[in-house]
């Protein structure tokens, strides 16, 4: 039988006289050189703090073609083009709180305008590659983006046709990935940062100045723009070390896109504040590369996905056969709960157990961590890291929240709130944000249960968010574009589960009276939805229905469309219409 | 391109236009890579390996992934395991 709990031979070397008691985020700052009072900003404390240092001619980045051939990137000459793109947006009319938009693949280009840009106190808020014109129209427009860097390629398919919708973009500036030169309206990167200066663009923003913007769903409403300030390299930077033991020699491979907050927390901010080198890929997911990647670039730290995993289990022993992987030290998951299988098969497969991380956009960085120093429970989330006080409370509408202290009871996961990474606002929507605190404490949405060790434990979501291959995508936002279609009377989003992805979009629609149902439709239906909303955001399944259940206030019950596609008992109905 | 590829590359993009059917099968370059071109992601594209054993018979190990980036090259692979399974 498998042991409950794999034990780690790290602790002692880690922990020496329980180091946990002697954690305080003052003493992080110190670490990285933080005055009290004194200016905090990201990218000088990710860059231009190494570029000056004996770590100045280390690579900061490997970037990966298609082809695998490697392009390194060192510490001095990030800053050195940082410093350029940086006092290009400042020719641009680029302020400190204007806020820039990046919409790349994983290019040299996007991590140069990302830091170029935090550098001189614009904010900074990521796009996925592959959403679609509406969630990008969307999100610029809630943050009145005045600066979009993009590719020739994802401009002509995306943003053309919605350029004319945003008012407040003044630039975009164009990575010519197609090679066809000059485009009308948008100004050539390699121009751009030829003509500008390369003298310190940095400016002297302070720890709760605004840095980062992260898009995140909910169930009701468009997606939440999550504000970050530049303190929250404090959180990325120590939880690096300690929940992924994370050291300045270590060569570092975060598969995430930095369109997601994990991509930009990461694998950007915080292996580049420890001082290691980051593989990125240009590539999408490929099995057999990412097996080739890990043996022979000699990744030493490996921070990645459940769905990736269960890729890579799906591919087969054959797969990793004559393969060593001698220089991985350690691996770590995010994204939704890792099943105890995928930790067992890691055993024999890399003979290291992957340990489970929990977090999400509005916590900013890893809250809850099987840390290295600490015994893994495959299954279980971890336990919360230095700095973090986590409990389980009992939250229920129209009463006071109330902290459950009998151990192996469901409630939500709450944090005390006041941690360098934690949200600082949903941009625009004060009373959004207001509902997420009671009192000192942060509720995560996210149903958990302890065990009498201090575990924390994945049940499952107190609302209808989806989580597809680790992405959160909110219902109301896929059920807005399917209902832009004329035949469309309703139509109700939920996530099917799925082997693979954890969950997988499916829209139940009802159509107007005199619209009868056929395949062309569906398909019809089911291309309306990707060229609005791109293939991440847009269901993998359309199903027609007579007429969806509701609230007797109106509302879908999206909870109902699951129940009946799982096949279960649909419960209590007193509340249908 | 060898005549008996054509019906091959036609099962293909029916099996594409059923995934992601906003697809302008004329706009398609053939030799330039498909996920550039197309939206598909991972499960799109683990959607259409599934949808060519399927409908087409053909199991394609996860090691052979990387020699099916263009509709020239996909084609090209499976009328290659195609015919090998004639000949044999």
């Amino acid at each position: 039988m498998r042991p409950r709990v794999i034990r780690q031979a790290l602790r002692a070397e880690s922990d020496p006289g329980g180091g946990a008691e002697a954690f305080s985020w003052a003493q992080v700052g110190r670490d990285l050189g933080i005055r009290p009072g004194g200016p905090v900003n990201m990218a000088y404390l990710a860059v231009d703090r190494h570029a000056d240092s004996e770590l100045a001619d280390k690579p900061a980045f490997r970037f990966l073609a298609e082809n695998r051939s490697p392009h390194d990137l060192s510490y001095r000459e990030l800053a050195r083009l940082t410093d350029r793109f940086g006092n290009a947006l400042k020719s641009l009319g680029v302020q400190p709180g204007d806020s820039i938009f990046v919409l790349c693949g994983r290019r040299c280009e996007l991590y140069v305008a990302v830091l170029g840009a935090l550098k001189i106190g614009a904010i900074v808020s990521p796009l996925f590659p592959a959403f679609g014109p509406e969630p990008i129209r969307n999100r610029m427009a809630q943050a009145a983006g005045k600066v979009l860097v993009t590719t020739a390629s994802a401009y002509r398919r995306k943003v053309e046709p919605i350029r004319g919708e945003l008012p407040s973009l003044r630039h975009v500036v164009l990575v010519d990935d197609l090679g066809g030169g000059v485009v009308p309206e948008t100004r050539g990167w390699d121009h751009l940062l030829h003509a500008a200066s390369d003298v310190p663009a940095l400016v002297a923003t302070t720890a709760g100045d605004p840095a980062l913007l992260h898009f995140t769903s909910g169930t009701t409403g468009m997606p939440k723009g999550a504000l970050h300030v530049h303190a929250a390299i404090l959180t990325h930077y120590a939880t690096a070390r300690i929940a992924l033991d994370l050291r300045p020699d270590d060569l570092f491979w975060c598969t995430a896109d930095p369109g997601w907050v994990t991509g930009m927390s990461y694998g950007i901010l915080a292996p580049l504040a420890v001082g290691a080198t980051c593989i990125v890929d240009e590539a999408e997911f490929d099995a057999a590369r990412w097996v080739a990647i890990l043996e022979s670039e000699g990744v030493n730290v490996w921070y990645t996905a459940p769905t990736a995993i269960r890729m890579l289990m799906k591919a087969g022993p054959m797969l990793f056969a004559g393969h060593a992987f001698a220089a991985l030290r350690f691996i770590a998951s995010v994204g939704e709960p890792l099943n105890p299988e995928a930790v067992w098969w890691s055993m024999e497969t890399f003979r290291l157990p992957i340990h489970d991380t929990w977090w999400q956009t509005e916590t900013g960085g890893i809250m809850v961590a099987n840390a290295a120093a600490d015994d893994i429970r495959p299954g279980a989330m971890g336990r919360p890291v230095p700095g973090i006080v986590a409990h389980v409370v009992r939250h229920r509408a129209g009463e006071p929240v109330t902290v459950i202290e009998t151990p192996e009871t469901v409630g939500e996961l709450a944090l005390e709130s006041g941690w360098p990474s934690m949200f600082g606002a949903y941009l625009g929507q004060p009373e959004r944000y207001r509902e997420c605190f009671a009192g000192n404490l942060y509720l995560s949405g996210d149903l958990v249960r302890r065990d009498a060790d201090g575990y924390f434990w994945f049940v499952g979501r107190s609302d209808d968010v989806i989580k597809t291959a680790g992405h959160l995508i909110g219902p109301f936002e896929v059920e807005s574009a399917l209902m832009e279609h004329q035949a469309v009377a309703e139509a109700g989003v939920i996530g099917k589960p799925d082997a693979l992805a954890g969950e997988v979009i499916k829209a139940f629609v009802a159509l107007k009276h005199d619209v009868v149902p056929s395949d062309a439709l569906r398909s019809e239906l089911l291309a309306h939805a990707r060229r609005r909303l791109g293939a991440a955001v847009a269901p993998k399944e359309i199903a027609f229905v007579e007429c969806l259940p509701h609230t007797r206030s109106g509302k879908i019950l999206r909870r109902l469309l699951k129940a009946r596609e799982l096949g279960l008992s649909e419960g209590d109905s007193s509340t249908l219409e | 391109m060898p005549l008996e590829q054509e019906p091959i590359r036609a099962r293909v993009l029916e099996i594409i236009k059923t995934l992601a059917p906003e697809m302008d099968t004329g706009k398609l370059v053939a030799d330039a890579p498909l996920r550039k071109q197309i939206d598909l992601d991972s499960m799109d594209w683990l959607n259409v390996l599934a949808a060519i054993h399927e409908r087409l018979g053909v199991n394609i190990p996860e090691a052979d992934y990387s020699q099916l980036g263009t509709l020239d090259s996909i084609v090209a692979y499976l009328a290659a395991r195609l015919s090998r399974r004639t000949q044999g």
